[in-house]
């Protein structure tokens, strides 16, 4: 007879019971799964950052833009590779609840300075020949179903007009983290358009975006950038990609720990519901407890009963839940693609679902460890009959 | 199943033996001052009315309880000084139970109920199994050794029980009201099978009971009252 066979069949003796305790845990494990994903999403365009680029913008803020004069200037700045810049263009396609990042961008350093945006060759050297070409992301180009050559034409916010580009690439991610939901175009084309009809805004970048030689030497480039333009009429704030990103990030970092407390708050409620599971079993066999040390059977066997039987529970619902948090995310994912374009299940939240699943297990077994262990023989013998 | 048991040795001693428990604020005796001998192949009915305090004994003799006051030696070993997991230990290897309820666990079939004192031994599988084949046979229900409790009538279900008791060839075999839930038939049985296991098998028996005729089956009856040994009846 095997040890294990004795802690199923007993888990199994209460068929609803342990079924609707399962079916708790697989709920909890699947909501903890996307909560984290969640968030590891809200961090996608930070852990996606390069640490071989710098992003300078307006020291004041990032609402208001830099002159294209410092293009040159940063290039000659000491450990700085290349430069490239982009403008927010927020415009909006077709109606504003379909939304995707847009940028202008002056593509021939953006594309050199961001190779995870996969372009093949053809399409990239069409796009940078027409200046009223644009790229998307093949996410986004699947969701509005874009193809080669369509017209498509943004409302401008930030911008105002109606402007018309022509789809001229679909970039692939070059890793599972890159984001393959954004909308590019031409900052010449932009430009262009603003000298036309708002002079004043013209010859203006949003940001600066600087490849650096040596990595290792982000932080004395960021200052010299900076201190090329101390007392300038626009002095710039340089950082490295990542912390550009966090910047954004933090702005929502109340809503992000909300999540993060109500993601362990599920497993504590699961926690609870195991506990009270095991505590109700464990109370209807203290007598068979109690036959088991008459046998001579210790407290240690008594405890790898209880203990297991609550694990085998907690592990069993864990595993399904597991199963199934990738076809769930996979569904959450497309329906909320234009809000999180990266929603990739993490590794360490499939460690993590196990790690609790163990602990919901092992400490819902405690209390009931506890009374079986404490539980005199001849007692327990008298709750049976 | 063969007994390493002498004859005439004494199996259990008890003396000057106390036990009382706690209700509330008061402490209520149970047992007062009981001294009494158990030769080795004795089978000894205890009798006496509700709350006499012959469960207490018995369980005090099986090692299920601690004395107040007083000695109990199981075959020259005083298991009143012993520890909780010391006793644990010595009951595994002497002493078999037989309950009112035959307390067999549902979950496990006829053969795995009977193997169970047999998994705290270093018996191997194979002997493992030989063992409990040989009790299933003793208690003739070895084409029933696959049912689970629930499929077998009570009187089987002690007959599986006793072949748990009996499986791992304890010195002593202690029975509390072991036919209280049998109809008459199946106790007979039960009783019959108890009798041979001492007679053919030499096993100490010491059996708690409120039924005259089981009682009979015994070779001695000792009878409690109040808590006090009031007769010794060869």
């Amino acid at each position: 007879m095997h040890f294990l066979k004795l802690l199923i069949r007993n888990a199994l003796r209460h068929r609803l019971r342990t079924a609707l305790t399962i079916v708790g845990i697989t709920i909890a494990i699947l909501a903890f799964g996307l909560l984290r994903t969640v968030v590891s999403a809200w961090y996608a365009g930070v852990n996606s950052s390069s640490s071989s680029r710098l992003v300078t913008r307006n020291a004041i803020s990032l609402v208001f833009s830099l002159p294209i004069s410092y293009l040159e200037r940063m290039k000659q700045v000491e450990g700085v590779k290349e430069v490239s810049y982009a403008n927010w263009f927020g415009g909006i396609y077709i109606s504003e609840k379909n939304f995707f990042p847009n940028f202008a961008i002056e593509p021939r350093s953006y594309l050199e300075l961001y190779p995870e945006f996969y372009l093949p060759a053809e399409q990239k050297r069409e796009f940078l020949l027409d200046r009223k070409a644009c790229i998307a992301g093949s996410k986004l180009a699947d969701r509005y179903g874009w193809k080669i050559g369509d017209i498509i034409t943004l409302k401008g916010t930030i911008f105002p007009g109606t402007w018309e580009f022509v789809l001229r690439g679909i970039y692939k991610g070059a890793e599972k983290s890159t984001d393959e939901s954004q909308f590019f175009f031409h900052w010449a084309y932009l430009n262009e358009t603003l000298r036309k009809t708002i002079p004043r805004r013209a010859d203006q970048a949003g940001i600066y975006i600087i490849g650096l030689k040596n990595p290792m030497a982000a932080a004395e480039t960021s200052l010299a950038v900076d201190a090329a333009f101390k007392n300038s009429l626009a002095e710039t704030l340089t950082e490295t990609e990542k912390a550009f990103q966090l910047s954004f990030v933090s702005m929502t970092e109340a809503i992000v720990v909300a999540i993060r407390i109500v993601s362990y708050v599920v497993i504590i409620i699961i926690m609870a519901v195991v506990a009270n599971t095991m505590a109700m079993t464990a109370r209807e066999r203290i007598g068979e407890y109690a036959i088991f040390k008459a046998m001579g059977f210790r407290n240690y066997h008594i405890a790898g009963m209880i203990v297991g039987e609550s694990i085998f529970i907690s592990m069993t619902g864990c595993m399904v839940g597991i199963l199934l948090t990738f076809p769930v995310a996979e569904k959450f994912g497309k329906e909320m693609g234009q809000f999180f374009p990266i929603f990739i299940i993490e590794r360490s939240t499939l460690y993590l679902d196990i790690v609790f699943c163990l602990l919901v297990g092992l400490i819902a077994a405690l209390f009931p460890t506890w009374r079986a262990a404490r539980i005199r023989i001849a007692e327990g013998l008298r709750r049976i009959g | 199943m063969p007994s390493t048991i002498l004859e005439n040795q004494l199996a259990v001693s008890i003396r000057n033996v106390s036990k009382s428990y706690q209700r509330g604020s008061q402490m209520v005796p149970v047992l007062e001052d009981i001294s009494f001998d158990i030769k080795n192949g004795e089978f000894l009915a205890l009798m006496g009315p509700s709350g006499s305090g012959k469960s207490t004994l018995l369980n005090l003799i099986a090692g299920i309880d601690s004395v107040d006051s007083g000695s109990i030696v199981v075959n020259d070993v005083d298991i009143a000084s012993m520890s909780e997991s010391e006793l644990a230990g010595w009951r595994s290897a002497h002493v078999g139970f037989i309950f009112q309820f035959y307390n067999l666990i549902p979950v496990l079939t006829a053969f795995e109920n009977i193997e169970l004192p047999l998994l705290l031994t270093s018996l191997s599988r194979r002997e493992r199994r030989e063992h409990v084949e040989a009790a299933l046979e003793l208690v003739t229900l070895t084409d029933r050794m696959e049912h689970y409790p629930s499929q077998l009538s009570g009187g089987q279900q002690q007959r599986v029980a006793i072949a748990r008791a009996i499986v791992s060839d304890p010195t002593i075999l202690v029975a509390d009201e072991p036919t209280g839930d049998l109809d008459r038939v199946s106790a007979e049985e039960i009783l019959g099978l108890m009798a041979r296991l001492n007679s053919d098998f030499n096993k100490t028996i010491i059996m708690v009971t409120h039924d005259p005729r089981a009682a009979d089956k015994a070779r001695i009856i000792r009878h409690l009252e109040k808590g006090v040994l009031t007769n010794a009846l060869p």
